[in-house]
């Protein structure tokens, strides 16, 4: 879908940005460029929709050159967005969603409607289309920039660090969604950033660039953490790698019973006791004393991440985070179900690499 | 007071003038800013230019720039003209930094994600950078309108100067209520010219009051 053949970029000062870049983006993915700054994984992306232009070799979207399209006909083709999201400060959300339909010719009207609709596929009230970006916050401003770029239904999505200026929890969020939109979009989608965890969370295939603008090597997350092609890539996928690979296993952890109180119960507590609401879910660890308490808000160890049975990564981290070294195991509605203890993600992870589960 | 009442027909007719010196030059002025300022904002040779040309001209005298005019553009005498050239440049060296700066206050993300959305040049310049400028803009062009309607005055000298001639006049016939009517004049259509730029810049600008 996207093609680089022998890209190189040299900027006028003579700095080679990207070098002999050779890379295929598949058409329906989300593909994301990694690497630290100055590895040419920004100019790469902003070459694509001419935005610059490269020094030698060819750029095809679609099989098309993109050196062949003006850049205003290509760019209405290409969605973007960046970090800052960009938007018009002088215009409300919905005519900053309208913007490429209006450039591209639609008539009014029915550009708003469109608008319309991609603030609700993004998530956001369709009564924040009369506010100026101003008025929303930093994760609603780039959910209105995400929404723009999609207005007229463009195939290929670039997006240059969108979520790099919001904070983590947002930023988590926003991830999820992209994902959640990708599922039901199928866009081709060239997503850069600087965070590898961003990097191995959201790409179907990541491309790792090194300082001086070359393509270090470009695989699945898996490939990637099982097996760096370098010292680089090593060292940028990071120390924990090991620990990241985890993310992408789903073997069978065994929940185990544990003991729950609720709050303003009396109980006999000789080991650590979960405490949990009227719902079953979790509030926080009651240690064991002596004889029978009362079981008081202001006594509870707040508890560590929960594992909602998805990953090997959460369910040791649900362990290793929790103040009994036991990992509270919800279901979907967030109730507890049980327990789960680090021997036993070890010992899942030993059986998964034993069938052959575990990439090499 | 009682002068500007007992005078009505002569302090209307020197305020027509008055008004039309002043806002004729501000309103050609402005225009020829826009370009001008676009190319110091976008060009460091433009701005090497401009600006010191700008600095220069707007330190001339503005009587001598006045009396001087006529000689060098060869109008008749009592053309308009010979005051609303000299007071065009006046505007255009105070405008041109403002235009500059508006446009390059407009933050470079969004000029990025327009160009990024498929704008063209000039429809960008038109619908985002120019409509962005517009806060820093007007608030030059208040200045530039003040400063105008004040300066018309010295026009007398050339027999043009709107209230300016109640003051030469006042002055020779040793009449203080005709020069003191000629001020509050000045006066008052400075703060109402600025107050309707004010109201002009709220209206056009409804964003720039949306603060989070």
């Amino acid at each position: 879908m996207i093609e680089f053949r022998a890209v190189t970029k040299r900027f006028e000062d003579g700095t080679i940005a990207v070098d002999e870049l050779d890379l295929a983006v598949e058409a329906g993915t989300i593909t994301v460029f990694v690497g630290p700054s100055g590895c040419g994984k920004t100019t790469s992306l902003r070459m694509v929709n001419r935005m610059i232009d490269p020094t030698s070799g060819t750029i095809l979207v679609d099989g098309k050159d993109v050196l062949s399209v003006d850049p205003p006909t290509l760019r209405r083709g290409i969605g973007y967005v960046i970090q800052q999201a960009g938007l018009f400060p002088h215009r409300t959300v919905l005519d900053n969603v309208a913007t490429v339909p209006l450039l591209s010719g639609w008539d009014r009207r029915k550009a708003r409607t469109r608008a319309a609709e991609l603030l609700e596929i993004v998530g956001l009230d369709p009564a924040f289309g009369k506010r100026y970006p101003a008025q929303l916050s930093g994760g609603q401003q780039q959910r209105v920039g995400v929404a723009r770029a999609l207005a007229a239904d463009p195939p290929v999505l670039l997006m240059d660090e969108p979520f790099s200026a919001v904070d983590p929890v947002v930023r988590e969020d926003l991830q999820n969604e992209l994902l959640r939109l990708q599922a039901e979009l199928d866009k081709t989608i060239v997503f850069v950033t600087h965070d590898i965890d961003e990097a191995l969370k959201l790409g179907e295939r990541v491309a790792v660039f090194q300082t001086g603008g070359h393509l270090a090597q470009y695989a699945r997350p898996t490939e990637l953490l099982a097996a760096p092609a370098n010292d680089f890539v090593a060292s940028f996928v990071g120390r924990d790698r090991g620990y990241r690979t985890l993310t992408f296993l789903h073997a069978d952890v065994p929940v185990r019973p544990v003991a729950t109180a609720k709050l303003g119960e009396r109980v006999v507590v000789d080991d650590w006791t979960l405490v949990v609401d009227s719902e079953n879910r979790p509030r926080g660890w009651l240690s064991g004393v002596d004889g029978e308490v009362e079981v008081r808000e202001q006594d509870l160890v707040s508890g560590g991440s929960l594992y909602d049975g998805s990953t090997l990564r959460g369910a040791l981290d649900a362990a290793l985070s929790s103040p009994s070294a036991l990992g509270v195991a919800v279901d979907e509605s967030g109730a507890v179900i049980g327990v789960v203890q680090a021997d036993d993600v070890i010992s899942a992870l030993a059986k998964a690499r034993a069938a052959g589960e575990v990439p090499k | 007071m009682t002068w500007i009442f007992e005078n009505w027909d002569r302090f209307w007719e020197v305020t027509e003038v008055h008004l039309r010196l002043s806002a004729v030059p501000v309103l050609i002025g402005f225009v020829l800013s826009i370009p001008l300022g676009w190319l110091a904002s976008r060009s460091a040779t433009a701005r090497a230019i401009l600006f010191p040309v700008a600095n220069i001209l707007f330190t001339i005298p503005s009587i001598a720039l006045i009396v001087i005019t006529p000689v060098l553009i060869g109008a008749k005498i009592l053309d308009e003209i010979n005051v609303i050239v000299p007071l065009v440049i006046y505007t255009i060296a105070l405008m041109v930094r403002s235009v500059a700066d508006a446009l390059a206050s407009v933050p470079g993300h969004v000029t990025a994600a327009a160009n990024a959305m498929g704008y063209r040049p000039l429809r960008r310049f038109l619908t985002v950078d120019f409509p962005l400028a517009l806060p820093v803009t007007i608030a030059g062009l208040r200045v530039a309108t003040v400063s105008n309607i004040s300066m018309v005055s010295v026009g007398a000298l050339v027999g043009l100067g709107g209230y300016g001639q109640l003051f030469t006049e006042g002055y020779q016939t040793d009449n203080s209520a005709k020069v003191f009517a000629g001020l509050i004049g000045t006066v008052v259509l400075a703060v109402l010219a600025d107050g309707l730029l004010l109201l002009l810049g709220r209206v056009l600008t409804p964003w720039a009051r949306t603060g989070r």
